[in-house]
């Protein structure tokens, strides 16, 4: 497998410039001769499908929702970054870029997250014209917020909506594409399988969710924009229909993938409550900008917080991190509040949370300012806990929220199959081993308003590209692998419900399995313990799982199934990743590598690298790769928050 | 702490195979439904108990599971996203029912969303209204510096209430004339309330309204019903503000005539 990431020349903050003057053209009047596949349209999806209609492409986009205006990334709260420096504290693209680098434990790529902080400010401008509604400031100019991980404050955002209005701007974006004729759009259309024709991605097999029908499209490049794989855990933040499959059939047809097993377990979740549950709910990052986080001094004290007088409090946060105190990075705060609740003084009826508190905040600002910060989240909390954070702190537990891995990309987003690009979340290009706060959403916007269209256009303008039609026979082959699956998964649905398994049930096992073993804390007996367990619950899967209802018709629990059966493939790839990093870093705490006060601790010397998997066949081991990371403007240092 | 109560119900759901089928409702009976669960992991639950039995779960839309995607939605004995004001169906959680109670479950219903099947429906005239001009026409490059159009705050507050809508199409199915005024209204005051929307403001409004004509969307007569289930809480004055850039949108381009 070729990891060249193609980083361009030059000095650091001259890499991109140089590389779009050197990159190809396709001039204006020849690129209505191309044809482009997106599918997903969340940030990534639509601000590309949006953009390179408006260049002139013609774009066929796809999505599994009813509207494209519904993918997951609507749901993003606190905020987008951008190096602006409107509040004069410090900011500049070169800190964005530091801390971005230091945040992902220095397991990112130099080159790609400079790009990133360079375009981050363009984001801000571009979705002001759309008529994004930002936060301001009485005089009228935009407002920012504190996230973790940064000392300055550069999150832009509106209400706690902020992914809601990008989303909508980008959408809009979309629409008006679509109503030129530029963007042809399917909805509720599932991305089945990828068609590789002579080495080059060529387009897709969709199963059509309203009647079961499979569809062939053909293309001459094929974009990836669909999100992450955090519902391999059953319970995560993610949306119901968030997945792995797409990005899954790509790594079969030989996409490398990256870094699996890096996910992030977001700190400020509410709290797992019973068997039935179906997500956990985020509570915004910003919240820690007000919010302390404590737990009681004493373990297994049940009183009441209000009981509990101040000095039997343990601000355990702000204690061991004075300088970052509670803004301390999503990975560092989430290991923490484990820390205190595997020490019993976690709160709750589980003793599995600890309290977010905002009485402070509220005596010092009032309540009304508080509320106008995080209104919509307070309601939130109130509906599912019914407990009102304005008189009680709120109970917050970590959860799965991101994930950093994804599709190995060069520095132009073009995954190890050629004319296959992967952009967002379902990419592993930005983060390293940790995501902070609001840079998923610049991600997913710098990637499909700024990036794509550059690195696209040099890839038609360099690549020899043959006419080729949906009628070849690797279309035809691909569709009849994607239906005998679909009858694969179905055979048991003719016996009716006997001695038969849900989809539900052997997610929940596997998601307990992967939460169990490769989740926050992770050590080698548990990790191959995990790894020999995993193929019985595919096993048990195959063997005995229960889909009610037809292949060729409107049918949500195949939907789930086919999702699920990839889930339990991609698992392993997680586990191996997880078992073969024998250092911490970032949100991967291997239990063997901690300093003496229970930090995590890097070893530079020989995991430097991203890990990158490739497929082998269903019986074989995939092979593993690394490409070798390197620092030439910044030095790796043992991340410190004190 | 509380311990975690529980309730038993009878649902009498929609069932349709289609828009081309008749539909009937059908009566379930589900216990031990934890009153913490929200409404839409009780549906799981039955479509668990549905499956077990060999039976067809119920079809419904539903994502983020969070208030926020717009995608679930039903009408619980008469009231679109159920008894709760200002909460959408996965945010409606079991306390506020009492065992014993008997709901009544149903798609929303409008002639311009088609029945897909049982309680999941067809909302794509609302993406063919948003295409028409839901939008301000600006490709991507080429944007001035963020801070050098100075929005007041409250302006952007404004614009920011109304751009909250979801477009989960509640206020369509309770409207006795089927209007997508709340939807369309919410919109083009989200962009006229912006110094960015005021170029296209004219041809925004008339091109979004007679896109919701084309879709059969019924018009406004004031019953109010669409604020009153809005998740988002949208004000029927963005339904005046539609009217007003109407009015003003049409005697203009007459008298360009
Ligand atoms: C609750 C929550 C809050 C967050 N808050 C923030 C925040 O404040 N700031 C921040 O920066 N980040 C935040 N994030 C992270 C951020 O929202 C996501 O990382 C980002 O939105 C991902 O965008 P995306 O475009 O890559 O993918 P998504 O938005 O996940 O879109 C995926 C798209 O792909 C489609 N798709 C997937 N699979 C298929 C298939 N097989 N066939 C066809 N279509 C398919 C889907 O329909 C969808 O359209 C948050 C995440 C969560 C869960
Ligand atoms: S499922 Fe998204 S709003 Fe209800």
């Amino acid at each position: 497998m070729d990891l060249n990431a193609n980083i361009p020349s030059g000095p650091l903050a001259e890499k991109w410039d140089n590389h779009r003057f050197s990159s190809k053209l396709v001039n204006p009047a020849n690129r209505r001769k191309f044809t482009v596949i997106i599918v997903g349209t969340g940030l990534a999806g639509a601000s590309a499908s949006a953009t390179l209609a408006e260049q002139g492409y013609n774009v066929s986009t796809f999505c599994l929702q009813d509207s494209p205006r519904r993918a997951h990334s609507i749901a993003a709260q606190g905020g987008i970054n951008a190096a602006k420096n409107y509040q004069n504290d410090g900011d500049s693209v070169f800190r964005l870029f530091y801390d971005t680098i230091k945040g992902g434990d220095f397991r990112s790529r130099e080159a790609n997250v400079y790009r990133l902080a360079q375009v981050s400010n363009n984001i801000i401008d571009q979705c002001v014209a759309q008529g994004v509604p930002f936060a301001r400031e009485y005089g009228g100019t935009l407002a920012n917020r504190s996230f973790g991980g940064a000392q300055v404050s550069r999150t832009f955002y509106a209400r706690g909506q902020t992914g809601q209005q990008l989303l909508l701007g980008a959408y809009g974006a979309l629409s008006r594409q679509i109503h030129s004729g530029k963007v042809k759009m399917y909805t509720r259309r599932e991305m089945m399988d990828l068609v590789v024709v002579d080495g080059k991605a060529r387009g897709i097999i969709t199963r059509n969710m309203k009647n079961g029908e499979l569809e062939k499209h053909h293309a001459d490049a094929v974009i990836l924009a669909t999100g992450g794989y955090g519902n391999a855990y059953f319970l995560s933040t993610n949306a119901m229909s968030s997945n792995v499959t797409a990005a899954w059939r790509a790594y079969k047809h030989g996409a490398g993938f990256a870094n699996p097993c890096f996910v992030q377990i977001h700190p400020t979740c509410i709290p797992v409550h019973g068997t039935y549950q179906s997500k956990l709910t985020l509570m915004s990052e910003s919240l820690r900008n007000d919010g302390r986080v404590w737990v009681p001094v004493k373990a297994k004290d049940e009183r009441k917080p209000a009981d509990i007088p101040e000095n039997e409090r343990d601000y355990y946060l702000e204690k061991k991190y004075p300088s970052f105190g509670n803004l301390v990075p999503r990975d560092v705060a989430s290991r923490n509040a484990k820390e205190q609740c595997d020490a019993g003084k976690g709160v709750g009826t589980t003793g599995l949370a600890v309290y977010l508190d905002f009485a402070d905040a509220i005596k010092r600002d009032g309540g009304n300012t508080i509320l106008k910060k995080y209104g919509n989240l307070f309601q939130m909390y109130e509906k599912i806990t019914d407990t009102d954070p304005q008189k009680e702190p709120m109970m917050i537990y970590p959860a799965v929220h991101y994930t950093m891995g994804g599709l190995w990309v060069d520095y132009n987003l073009m995954t190890t199959i050629p004319g296959l690009f992967a952009l967002g979340e379902s990419n592993f290009s930005d983060h390293g081993a940790n995501r902070l706060g609001a840079s998923a959403l610049m991600q997913g916007l710098a990637d499909g308003y700024f990036i794509i269209g550059n690195t696209l256009a040099n890839y038609f303008g360099s690549t020899e590209l043959g006419t080729v039609c949906s009628d070849r026979e690797e279309f035809g082959e691909a569709k009849h692998n994607v239906g005998d699956r679909i009858h694969k998964l179905l055979k048991n649905s003719y016996e009716g419900f006997k001695d038969h398994i849900t989809v539900d049930d052997i997610h929940k096992k596997l998601g307990l399995l992967l939460w169990d073993n490769c989740g926050m804390a992770r050590n080698k007996e548990d990790l191959s313990k995990a790894l020999e367990e995993l193929p019985k619950i595919r096993d048990e899967f195959w063997d005995r799982v229960y889909i009610p209802g037809k292949g060729n018709d409107l049918n949500q629990s195949l939907e789930r199934a086919g999702r699920v059966a990839d889930f339990l493939e991609f698992g392993e790839i997680m586990i191996r990743d997880a078992l073969t990093r024998e250092e911490s870093c970032g949100c991967h705490l291997r239990e063997e590598s901690q300093t003496k006060e229970h930090e995590a601790k890097r070893d530079d010397q020989n995991y430097s690298h991203v890990a990158v998997w490739e497929y082998q066949g269903d019986d074989k081991e995939p092979l593993f790769h690394k490409e070798e990371l390197t620092f030439e403007n910044v030095t790796p240092s043992q991340r410190s928050y004190k | 702490m509380k311990i975690m109560a529980t309730i038993d119900l009878t649902l009498n759901i929609w069932r349709q195979k289609d828009n081309d089928s008749l539909g009937e409702f059908e009566i379930y009976q589900l216990n031990n439904i934890s009153t913490d669960s929200s409404f839409l992991e009780m549906l799981d639950v039955l479509n668990e108990k549905l499956t077990r039995e060999g039976k067809i779960p119920v079809a419904f839309d539903h994502d983020c599971r969070e208030g926020i995607c717009g995608m679930c939605g039903a009408v619980i004995d008469g009231v679109a996203h159920g008894p709760e004001k200002a909460t959408t169906l996965c945010q409606l959680h079991m306390r506020n029912f009492s065992t014993g109670d008997t709901l009544v479950i149903e798609p929303f219903r409008s002639r311009a969303f088609p029945v897909k099947r049982d309680l999941m429906i067809d909302r794509s005239a609302f993406d063919r209204i948003i295409q028409s001009g839901g939008y301000v026409s600006t490709n991507t490059g080429g944007a001035i510096d963020g801070n050098s159009i100075l929005i007041p705050s409250d302006k952007a507050e404004l614009a920011m209430d109304a751009a909250a809508c979801i477009g989960c199409g509640a206020c369509v199915a309770s409207c006795p004339n089927g209007a997508a005024m709340l939807f369309t209204g919410a919109k083009i005051s989200q962009l006229c309330l912006l110094p960015q929307g005021a170029p296209e403001r004219h041809s925004r409004a008339l091109a979004m309204i007679d896109a919701m004509d084309k879709e059969g969307f019924g018009n406004c007569s004031n019953a109010k019903e669409c604020e009153a289930v809005c998740p988002k809480s949208i004000s029927i004055r963005n339904i005046a503000r539609l009217n007003r850039e109407y009015a003003k949108a049409a005697f203009l381009s007459e008298t360009k005539k």
